[in-house]
């Protein structure tokens, strides 16, 4: 079966739950497919708006808050030696979702693949945190060396330059991803005891030699 | 009763703060969406409390994971709608709650909707002008799938049609839509205000 001629039924949810499955691993390969796919969820976004029907009920608000409020924090829990999982198998929903609409940022993945690292990093049973010094990122290491980093409160790399991910041991740094924006990077090497993660801003593409002093650094894992 | 502190702000930048935990940022969030969200989710499941459900997980599952990534390219409400509708169609055929095996039965828009406002319902009559240019074969295709909750292969069944002809009319009716919606183009990129 030719699977780009599955784009417009994947937009409007007509296939079945192995179509789907067969269909998003296809996509994370494929720039044609995310193309096409991003003009048609705009098609049934607006076949969604109006779609009518009747008003919701009163209460709904309020139970999805409340719901919300009981489940705080969202964020990965600070200062804590073993992760808990951070994300929901809907989660796990809602990022392929923002994927197939080219939601989800290019430069923490361009990849369907990744987005299931992070999502294995993060929801691994035996993942440790590690902390930057102020709290600005979290790394997740699995017992196999596996690794995410999230990065909070940091402002998108200006036009022209992307942050880059170091691995450290001792002086010598190799390098370990791009990311412009805060969020979750899988890390393209694993980390292993005794290394550190440093984050610096670099030249669009990233360097092979860090040309500044890290922004952040991580405990050493 | 509505918090309005987020009101100047983009969908875009409520799912920014979202991300952070913002629960403010979150009912403003459903103040915009939630009733196109509920009518959506009402129109496939045609039942008011799975409608609830899918909204509820659809706005929960941006609630747990809306950190994790960074809209770039598209609006946030078409990204919710896409988890709303996702959801209901997936309780559509886990309840196999279709009721009829008539096409003639096919869902149909209600008329007493959640359009209070102007723009909604502008965009409402803009979609079905461009519905009603289809072909009549496409656009049943389209609807059954969309709004009915129909794969295409229940539909290829139902319509007693080979499985590559829903799946064309399916194809040439949203490019086709694309084409006659196209010319109001979505906001095409933002960023986060830090």
């Amino acid at each position: 079966m030719e699977l780009h001629e599955l784009t417009a039924a994947y937009a409007l949810d007509a296939l079945d739950a192995a179509e789907r499955a067969r269909y998003e691993a296809h996509l994370a390969s494929c720039e044609r497919c995310r193309e096409e796919l991003q003009g048609f969820r705009k098609v049934t976004g607006s076949l969604a708006r109006a779609a009518g029907g009747p008003r919701p009920p009163a209460g709904l608000r309020d139970r999805i808050l409340d719901q919300a409020r009981s489940e705080r924090p969202n964020v990965v829990p600070l200062r804590r030696r073993v992760a808990v999982p951070v994300l929901s198998s809907f989660a796990a929903v809602a990022a392929v979702a923002a994927l197939a609409l080219g939601l989800w940022s290019a430069s923490i993945s361009g990849e369907l693949d990744e987005a299931k690292d992070i999502t294995s990093v993060l929801g691994h049973p035996n993942a440790r945190t590690y902390e930057s010094e102020s709290g600005e990122a979290s790394l997740f290491v699995t017992p196999t060396g596996r690794a995410v980093l999230v990065v909070r409160q940091l402002a998108a790399a200006p036009q022209g330059k992307d942050y880059e991910i170091w691995v450290a041991e001792g002086r010598v740094m190799r390098r370990a991803g791009l990311f412009e924006h805060q969020g979750a990077t899988a890390l393209s090497r694993r980390v292993e005891p005794g290394q550190s993660v440093a984050v610096t801003l670099e030249e669009d593409g990233g360097v092979d030699v860090p040309t500044g002093k890290p922004l952040f650094t991580t405990s050493s894992v | 009763m509505r918090r309005r502190d987020h009101a100047h702000l983009s969908d875009e930048a409520l799912v920014a703060l979202v991300a952070r935990s913002d629960e403010t940022a979150l009912a403003e969030l459903y103040d915009r969406v939630g009733g196109i969200a509920y009518g959506l989710a009402f129109r496939v499941l045609r039942d008011e409390s799975l409608a609830e459900d899918a909204v509820q997980d659809a706005f929960l599952g941006l609630w747990r994971s809306a950190g994790s990534f960074v809209p770039e390219r598209a609006k946030a409400s078409t990204w919710l709608l896409t988890l709303v509708h996702r959801r209901a169609v997936d309780l559509v055929r886990r309840e196999q709650r279709r009721r009829s095996d008539t096409l003639e039965d096919a869902p149909e828009p209600m008329t007493d909707s959640a359009e209070d406002d102007a723009w909604l319902r502008l965009e409402r009559e803009r979609v079905q002008g461009a519905l009603a240019q289809l072909p009549d074969q496409q656009r049943e295709a389209i609807e059954l799938a969309y709004y009915g909750g129909f794969t295409q292969s229940e539909l290829a069944d139902r319509l007693g049609q080979p499985l590559g002809t829903i799946k064309s009319r399916m194809f040439s009716g949203l490019a086709r839509l694309r084409e006659l919606l196209d010319d109001e183009v979505e906001t095409t990129s933002w960023s986060f205000t830090s």
